[in-house]
């Protein structure tokens, strides 16, 4: 994509993950209020607000971008809320960035936080026998560690990976959060230690499996003009991608039952999860090889493997070589999840996508101690919200 | 003790046959794409408006893509037994329709007794039950001869007639 789609991200901030059992709200204002202190502006310069909508504590009248609005002083600013599960902070950067690259405003914030019950996502309660997300729990007991149990499994039957390999990406990943102070789990794990760890979803261990979280994060969005007259050489979105599958959907996917039939049709140039950043790459002119560093969604362990081939970093069947060679690691030659990733974090849904790309504004800026990737200018986000809502953020110097 | 009245935990989604059960779909009267569980309003494939569909019975064979199990107690919906006993889940790739299908996997058949290739035929059995009634739902369940499962695989031409 030509420069004059960027925007710049001039403010990041995030609430520390946690179980802290306070008010989403409480958090996001903190995120909020670091964001604008980074950019060096204040509540009264932000024209727009885009919220990604938590939907564990929150309800109708509790929306995020108006709830947030209000608890920064109500001023009449334009505002937008969107839900898309995980997905949830890139479509919330994705209605900021066009809103600015439209002309409506020059300084947007965007902002995601929730607060979460302890143990298993369970569905929204009720009797909801039309819901697939409801159905799956009641017909099989297939809950989301179920979904990622068979893509673990299917790694190993397919391309030889072991228990070990996935013990790896752990403990690679705690290494990397071992001192991120937004971490909730920053502590460091053996490969030991997480093949001790009890079983939840044969062969997925309970600290190979993403945990859920108290969390905040947000972000000072501009346009590239106003960024100027605040800093010599601003972060820039280079490609926001949002994209669905292509019918038909032949991986398996949350929260379904089956994957769509494909006889007799055309099937996807791409997979879906290989078109989430293609679509990114397509959009930003860029491609793996640009790529220093990467946040990838890695809902378990062994997910984070499944993610390096689907974001092009290797081809099919070879992730297991990449994580042995030490080349996801940092000081290695693309590492992965610097932050220590959803391992060290846990999951606040609307807010990690967010997330996701303040480590990458930190990383571009040299910003972050203890786990910075010498020299990043370019990196990418990925991840995937229930039912189709793909996300991929490339941000670059 | 009174034997209780059999019924299937939702409707419409499997034929109760006790020796032959199969998953219903549908499949498309214009583009013949098929759909489990079933899409009766619109087709979903992109390049086709159709609202009219046949219901058709899946292969009720296929092969095993992949598995797992779940040692805790899952939250509601799911009606739990008590004591929780975990459980084993599939996901089959049937051949004819190319897709893969999930199932919870036969009690008694352990993670060592599987692996991704092997043939796995529908059978159903109690999702949980109340006082006068037992509900049923589909499971996986390895065939004991795996060189012969093929011949009982139907084709998608022979279930769409």
């Amino acid at each position: 994509m030509s420069a004059e789609h960027e925007v710049a991200i001039l403010g990041v901030g995030m609430h520390p993950w946690g179980k802290w059992g306070r008010n989403f709200v409480e958090y996001g204002i903190v995120a909020a209020q670091q964001a604008l202190g980074d950019a060096g502006l204040s509540w009264d310069d932000i024209e727009f607000v885009a919220g990604a909508d938590t939907i564990r504590n929150g309800y109708p009248g509790h929306i995020a971008g108006a709830t947030f609005s209000q608890a920064l002083g109500w001023k009449g600013n334009r505002v937008a809320s969107c839900y898309a599960a995980c997905a949830s902070g890139a479509q919330a950067l994705n209605i900021a960035r066009a809103q600015i690259l439209a002309g409506f405003c020059d300084v947007a914030l965007v902002i995601g936080a929730d607060t979460t019950p302890k143990g298993f996502f369970a569905p929204v309660g009720g009797d909801r026998p039309d819901d697939p997300d409801w159905l799956r729990f009641r017909l099989l007991g297939a809950t989301n560690p179920t979904y990622f149990g068979l893509y673990a499994r299917r790694r190993m039957e397919a391309y030889g990976a072991t228990a070990d390999d996935f013990a790896r990406v752990r403990a690679k990943n705690s290494r990397h959060g071992a001192t991120n102070p937004n971490a909730r789990y920053p502590k460091e794990f053996s490969e030991a230690d997480v093949l001790a760890s009890p079983v939840v979803a044969d062969p997925l261990t309970l600290l190979e499996i993403c945990a859920t979280s108290d969390g905040a994060a947000a972000i000072v969005l501009t346009s590239m003009d106003f960024a100027r007259k605040h800093t010599t050489d601003p972060v820039r979105v280079a490609a926001v991608s949002t994209i669905t599958p292509t019918y038909p959907q032949t991986v398996l996917e949350l929260p379904g039952f089956a994957t769509d039939a494909s006889v007799g049709l055309p099937v996807p140039e791409r997979p879906f999860r290989d078109a989430i950043a293609h679509a990114a790459y397509e959009e930003a002119g860029l491609g793996p090889e640009d790529l220093d560093l990467a946040e990838v969604y890695d809902l378990s362990s062994a997910l984070e493997l499944d993610w390096y081939e689907n974001i092009g970093l290797c081809a099919e069947g070879e992730a297991e070589r990449m994580l042995r060679d030490g080349d996801t690691e940092i000081g290695g030659r693309i590492p992965v999840n610097p932050s220590g990733g959803l391992a060290c974090f846990g999951e606040a849904i609307p807010a990690q996508a967010i997330a996701q790309v303040c480590e990458l504004t930190w990383q571009i800026r040299g910003q972050a101690a203890g786990r910075q990737v010498e020299g990043a200018r370019v990196g990418l986000t990925v991840n995937q919200g229930l039912f189709g809502h793909g996300s991929s953020v490339i941000v670059r110097r | 003790m009174a034997i209780k009245t059999q019924l299937p935990a939702i409707e419409g989604w499997f034929t109760m046959d006790p020796d032959r059960p199969a998953l219903l779909g549908s499949q498309c009267e214009r583009c013949a794409a098929i759909f489990f569980p079933r899409e009766t309003s619109f087709c979903r494939n992109p390049s086709c408006q159709s609202r009219e569909f046949t219901e058709i019975e899946l292969s009720r064979t296929g092969t095993l893509w992949s598995f797992t199990d779940n040692r805790y107690q899952p939250p509601a919906p799911y009606i739990s037994s008590d004591p929780f006993v975990p459980y084993t889940i599939a996901a089959v790739e049937l051949a004819a329709e190319q897709m893969v299908v999930l199932g919870q996997v036969e009690p008694g058949v352990e993670l060592a007794d599987l692996h991704a290739g092997m043939t796995v035929e529908l059978v159903l059995g109690p999702l949980y039950e109340d006082d006068e009634h037992e509900y049923l739902v589909w499971r996986w369940r390895p065939v004991a001869d795996q060189h012969g499962a093929e011949a009982s695989t139907r084709t998608v031409e022979e279930v769409s007639e």
